[in-house]
């Protein structure tokens, strides 16, 4: 075990992968010799040379359509796309030919790529270094698409993401990075020191795909979220007193509907929440499913919190942010007889 | 059309429906004219190849220059009938499409050569990703006709289970790629497959395909990036075959003279050819594999060659090109040269010529109705209605296997 951020991390499963299995490589813009603007790939090329971990030009088309030709031939190709704000150059290449590969060719060949991209805000980095595409990729039939909120879960999602045989968008919520973050940009950053779930194995472990983890157990309400925004409503719970059940779901797709059923038909209390634009979020696709699945249990409308149907300001980031206050609003609501 | 001068420059192609065909315009070298350097050659200094036109075949059906790959007749016969096997095959598809036996269908009329002399050329390990026009690679490597036919009406035999359009063919054990139908995208794949193929130490080298029309695309530019700066092992195939549906060349090419020349522009090796002349297409590929193989990276070729039937069964080429116009192309029918260059060496005749295409078109003919005996797009039988929810992932997650039972399959 050692105290890790999510950005050793990350690297460190790749570092586990790489040593496991030749067929690994490593790869995106400046993710090379630098490794990476974010260090999360920092080390490997030294450690395992320039054809396991390598740059990359800047054409994220070309960069997904090299992962497919490379797991084609049945490498594990880990691609780096800097920004996930990025990734639309690659769409593409994700939509029509890494996500279908297995179904149009009846399975003679697949394109297991991970790709990887840090996503969100809270770093001041305007609109084009905080979105939060993640409902994009959940409407892709064929891709898996995994957000992990803690060193731990990064680590062994990683690992279970390069081990997995198809393609996963593997988004990395950059405000995590370093430290956990309850929504108050007033306060001095954390570091993971201190957090249990930055207490890391060092070798080989899963987080497996496709399950969410209880993070707080409750019974007043259930708040349904991922990424950035669980530690979020860690604080807005105790902030408020309430004994609120918190969902990290971990895995988009496949979300693990029988932990969120579970939780919301005892509760009969629902907050879905993102930090993505409102409109056909998966706070969306969330709230749906569960009014299916829990109808007869629920005392009130879920309620969806989520950022505004806008680009994400630059000057005005912590109030298009869904922060502490705005949950505080929503377990309130929620709770109101 | 308004007379008005245009604003901005649009090209357009010099003759319309209701001219006469004319390509008097075109400068064609004379065959046998253009050198043919050492395949380990720098990218760069190929700039009279990607501006000229390597030509083997003469109008007196001689192999000339040095570009002659001097096959043996064998071979030669070999070609021949692979190419006749694919005109029978389009011709005879085209007509089942016509009498409602499949939903689409795409020839590869006039452009033979291209696909079925590469094929020839390389390794058939070697793998390839082509585009919906290189069926003559699948005749070349041998594919049964009956299950390319079963593929193309999505019967109970269809290897790809129905999921994908007629022409689309998928075939792994030939070491053919998917066929997307989305454009150029296979060609950076094609770069990132032969990098791996490096990576594993192999000496497979890979091929891919797209159209003059396609390589407007950005994944052009990002394959050429990519095998520039990575030196792969990988050929990459512009079929100038004229028209992109109904748009010219023009539309693509722009100011540019030729297509093979913008692969200068990333170092790399860059040769256009008479995508009519098999010969030509041979020596060409040869060469680039030869290179590919050797570690010198990659080669973009340019087949410079005519769509001789309409882009598809839901096209209508009379509406946008003069009628006749495939016949007046000043280089010919690819089927039509190989068969008189090899009468012109006292290998072949017009008997011989004549019994082929007969036994052909009576294989293509049985093979169609061994081909409907395991069912019809219209009448089945098809793949299980289930298997739609099969291969999305390697296995069903909780959402597909609800979904499958609220479609009771």
């Amino acid at each position: 075990m050692s105290k890790m951020s999510m950005i050793l991390a990350l690297n460190s499963a790749m570092d586990v992968m790489m040593e496991r299995d030749p067929d690994v490589l490593v790869f995106g813009e400046d993710a090379g010799y630098f490794g990476g603007v974010f260090r999360v790939t920092a080390g490997l090329q030294e450690k395992y040379g320039l054809d396991r971990c390598f740059d990359a030009p800047i054409n994220e088309a070309a960069i997904m359509a090299m992962s497919i030709g490379m797991a084609a031939k049945g490498l594990k190709p880990v691609a780096e796309i800097q920004f996930s704000d990025y990734i639309f150059p690659g769409l593409d290449q994700i939509v029509s030919e890494m996500s279908r590969l297995r179904y149009r060719t009846a399975g003679q060949f697949t394109s297991p790529v991970v790709v990887r991209t840090p996503c969100g805000g809270g770093i001041r980095g305007g609109q084009t270094h905080s979105m939060s595409p993640e409902a994009f990729f959940t409407q892709i039939p064929g891709v898996q698409v995994v957000m992990p909120s803690n060193p731990y879960d990064a680590k062994g999602l990683l690992i279970s993401a390069i081990e997995s045989e198809d393609p996963v968008i593997f988004f990395e919520p950059k405000r995590l990075y370093n430290g956990p973050f309850d929504g108050d940009p007033g306060k001095a950053l954390e570091t993971w020191g201190a957090h249990e779930k930055g207490e890391v194995p060092d070798g080989h472990y899963n987080v497996p795909i496709g399950k969410a983890d209880v993070v707080r157990e409750g019974s007043d309400l259930t708040i349904v979220t991922y990424g950035t925004l669980v530690h979020v409503a860690q604080a807005a719970v105790e902030a408020e007193g309430v004994d609120a059940e918190i969902i990290d779901l971990r895995t988009l797709v496949p979300y693990d509907i029988e932990t969120i059923a579970k939780s919301v038909n005892k509760t009969g209390r629902c907050i879905v929440a993102q930090e993505a634009p409102r409109t056909s979020g998966f706070a969306a696709e969330l709230a749906a499913q569960i009014q299916e699945e829990c109808f007869y249990a629920l005392e009130k409308p879920i309620f969806r919190l989520t950022g505004w149907d806008t680009p994400y300001p630059h000057a005005h980031e912590w109030a298009y942010f869904p922060g502490l206050k705005r949950f505080s609003t929503a377990i309130r609501e929620t709770l109101e007889a | 059309m308004s007379q008005t001068t245009p604003r901005f420059h649009v090209p357009a192609p010099h003759v319309r429906p209701g001219d006469t065909p004319d390509f008097s315009h075109l400068d064609i070298p004379a065959a046998g004219e253009a050198r043919r350097p050492d395949p380990s050659i720098a990218g760069m200094e190929t700039q009279d190849l990607a501006l000229g036109l390597i030509r083997v075949l003469d109008h007196n059906h001689q192999a000339v220059g040095e570009w002659d790959p001097k096959l043996d007749a064998d071979v030669l016969r070999e070609g021949l009938r692979h190419m006749v096997m694919t005109r029978t095959y389009d011709d005879r598809m085209q007509k089942l499409q016509r009498q409602g036996k499949m939903s689409f269908y795409m020839k590869s009329t006039g452009e033979e050569a291209v696909s079925v002399a590469a094929a020839m050329a390389m390794d058939n390990g070697d793998m390839v990703f082509p585009s919906y026009r290189q069926q003559g690679i699948l005749f070349a490597r041998g594919r049964d006709v009956v299950d390319m036919m079963c593929h193309c009406i999505s019967n109970s035999r269809d290897n790809l289970k129905g999921r994908q359009l007629p022409v689309h063919y998928t075939w792994a054990e030939g070491n053919f790629f998917s066929i997307s139908g989305n454009l150029t995208t296979q060609f950076p794949q094609a770069v990132g497959y032969a990098m791996a193929a490096q990576y594993k130490g192999e000496d497979q080298i890979v091929a891919s395909w797209i159209g003059d029309g396609s390589s407007a695309e950005g994944d052009f530019h990002g394959a050429l990036v990519l095998a520039s700066t990575y030196k792969a092992p990988v050929i990459l195939n512009v079929v100038n075959n004229q028209w992109a549906i109904s748009t010219f060349q023009g539309i693509a090419a722009g100011e540019s003279p030729t297509f093979a020349m913008k692969g200068l522009g990333y170092g790399l090796a860059s040769l256009r050819i008479d995508g009519n002349d098999f010969l030509a297409v041979y020596a060409a590929t040869q060469w680039a594999a030869e290179r590919a193989r050797a570690g010198h990276g990659a080669t973009v070729i340019e087949s410079y060659t005519y769509r001789a039937g309409p882009h598809s069964t839901s096209d209508d080429p009379s509406g946008y090109r003069p009628k006749g116009e495939d016949e007046e192309w000043p280089l010919g029918d690819p089927i039509e040269r190989l068969k008189n260059h090899l009468i012109n060496l006292g290998e072949w005749d017009e008997a011989r010529h004549e019994a082929l295409e007969i036994e052909l078109n009576e294989l293509v003919i049985a093979s169609y109705k061994e081909a409907e005996s395991f069912g019809t797009l219209h009448d089945g039988p098809l793949s299980p209605t289930e298997t739609i929810f099969e291969d999305v992932y390697a296995e069903q997650d909780w959402r597909l296997r609800r979904q499958r039972q609220d479609l009771g399959v």
